[in-house]
């Protein structure tokens, strides 16, 4: 009894040191930071004088800001290209998974641009997107389409910015649902068939519930990434794109905190998006957790 | 019915086809660009297979810019973060796992959470942190914080164990064998495959990875390659140097591409097991 007691106390010693490292990474790297950050931006901080107390001024101001407004605009616009890539990788999984030949080589050719470098991909995209010589509009010009200088209107830049995510993270969704989509039993459809339900219908009542942890998963973690978006603006269009109209709130932070050095203002823009994110986490938690009891 | 389904079969071939040459082609055409000329490159309609090729950019781009000490860094980075990493977020999975302490599944749920939190919240703070102790523009801020884990991974491996049976390891618990032993030897060989996939993926992150070190990396010499290639075209643009740019690209995309190809069939895995059960 005493042996076994002492084992459980070794026990106990190891298995906390053993998380330690992670543990303290934690604190060091990220809790602490975010408190930090979460104070800063009640001050009027610019990473060398004094950090001054000003309450709600820094929000204040970014209630005010047009710029504020506009690269927060531009990164939700950015999320259409959500939804697109959904409906694009779930066709995708659809047909891969029906056994056609070459499924290995489709995989692996729709994934090779999730594994690229963003940064070659943005410079790669932002020539194909030249007004004169870029792949995009020769490709239009075959249908008689004269394509715009894409990054320099402020009209296209950000479309053109969505197809090259999508483009982008097609591969990655695609794959998660063709896992989803072989864990789903066969059994189901053939059930289905009995009942003279096919096509479509098969899809709306069997495919679409059973994939939806995974959209729910798909559409977080998107949404998560989204907000995030910093790259391909600053390599596609460094000063912001034509008007600001491709700015994202990240770029914006960089902006002021790393250009202007107004630390407590940027800081209370990067609150804000730790708000939203936690925020739109949540509601998608939430609704997912009513859903699946709706159906169970 | 067999008919049929071989005509819908063909039509989704085509299809998928179809798409493949939409999510490849703009690839190939960077890499055919990297060849061109300066005729060929402004030439239309668009000129897809250069006449005659030019390898000269591909000997050029390592006088035009720092491209071999980029990728010097990155390697430095990517090889260091996540060796250690690696020690550490496996043994910490193996703990959350297979041990018994208390808080255990609070810290667990913290750390989880912890996700939530994006970097560009945290990164300001950050900056301060390693600017008081001198690291900007030194690799210390990219190495440091992943040498301490990585949750994800942790998160993974953690799930990975639970197949693992109990077994094994009470009875090398009885027999004596230290805590360590008990990962180092027993867990650790048992997981190795997704160990393995889970450290190509976070390879990969930082290989790629654009933000952090544009923060931190000033000096040419000191920069990544992600950011000396950003430079490239910052510069040549100008000059529509395009295939000397592309040529630049290719280099930064090829490691990975190769990586991917060798172990593309864990990588995959890996990723579709992280979104099913994830």
């Amino acid at each position: 009894m005493n042996a076994k007691s002492n084992l459980y106390r070794k026990e106990k010693i190891y298995g906390f040191l053993f998380i330690l490292p992670p543990l303290l990474g934690l604190l060091i790297f990220t809790l602490y930071p975010m408190i930090y950050s979460i104070y800063g931006s009640f001050t009027d901080w610019d990473g060398l004088g004094q950090m001054n107390f000003i309450g709600l001024g820094n929000f204040k101001d970014l209630w005010s800001d047009e710029l504020f407004h506009k690269a927060l605009f531009n990164t939700l616009f950015m999320m259409l290209g959500i939804p697109i890539g959904i409906t694009l990788a779930l066709l995708l999984a659809l047909g891969l998974n029906r056994g056609v030949p070459g499924t290995t080589a489709f995989r692996v050719i729709y994934y090779v641009p999730v594994i690229s470098s963003l940064a070659a991909v943005s410079i790669m995209w932002n020539w194909a997107y030249n007004g004169d010589y870029g792949l995009v509009n020769q490709f239009l010009d075959l249908f008689g389409i004269s394509g715009p200088n894409w990054m320099a209107n402020k009209y296209t830049v950000k479309p053109a910015l969505i197809i090259m995510a999508v483009w982008k993270g097609l591969g990655y969704t695609m794959l998660l649902y063709l896992a989803a989509l072989q864990s789903v039993s066969r059994s189901y459809y053939e059930a289905a068939e009995l009942d003279g339900a096919n096509g479509f219908k098969s899809f709306w009542h069997i495919t679409w519930p059973m994939v939806r942890p995974v959209t729910f998963f798909i559409i977080v973690t998107n949404i998560i990434g989204g907000s995030q978006i910093f790259t391909e603006m600053n390599i596609m269009t460094p000063t912001g794109g034509p008007e600001y109209a491709s700015a994202s709130v990240v770029f914006y932070i960089w902006q002021k905190a790393f250009g202007n050095f107004q630390m407590g203002y940027a800081s209370a823009m990067a609150v804000f998006l730790g708000v939203f994110i936690f925020v739109v986490t949540l509601i998608q938690f939430r609704m997912n957790e009513k859903q699946s009891f709706d159906v169970d | 019915m067999t008919s049929r389904r071989r005509v819908t079969h063909s039509i989704i071939f085509v299809l998928l086809l179809i798409g493949a040459v939409f999510m490849i082609g703009p690839l190939l055409w960077m890499l055919s660009t990297s060849f061109k000329d300066k005729q060929d490159v402004f030439a239309l309609p668009p000129v897809w297979i250069p006449r005659p090729f030019h390898f000269d950019k591909y000997s050029e781009i390592w006088e035009a810019g720092p491209l071999l000490s980029g990728i010097k860094n990155s390697l430095i980075i990517a090889v260091t973060v996540t060796i250690v990493g690696t020690f550490t977020s496996s043994l910490a999975a193996f703990s959350f796992a297979k041990l018994r302490f208390p808080g255990k599944n609070k810290i667990f749920l913290l750390m989880l959470s912890s996700l939530m939190i994006p970097y560009p919240a945290v990164m300001i703070p950050q900056f301060f942190m390693f600017s008081k102790l001198g690291w900007i523009d030194t690799l210390l801020p990219l190495i440091v914080p992943g040498l301490f884990g990585n949750i994800v991974m942790i998160f993974f491996l953690r799930q990975y164990l639970s197949s693992v049976p109990n077994a094994i390891i009470e009875a090398a618990k009885i027999d004596g064998s230290s805590y360590f032993r008990l990962y180092s030897s027993i867990t650790f060989p048992l997981i190795k495959p997704a160990v393995a996939a889970q450290l190509i993926l976070w390879f990969m992150g930082i290989w790629n990875d654009y933000l952090s070190p544009i923060i931190y990396l000033n000096s040419p010499e000191k920069q990544t390659l992600q950011l000396v290639i950003a430079n490239f075209n910052a510069t040549y643009a100008i000059q529509t140097d395009y295939p000397l740019i592309m040529a630049a690209s290719i280099i930064a995309l090829l490691p990975m591409l190769i990586i991917f190809l060798v172990f593309q069939k864990q990588i995959i895995e890996s990723v579709a097991i992280s979104g099913v059960k994830g």
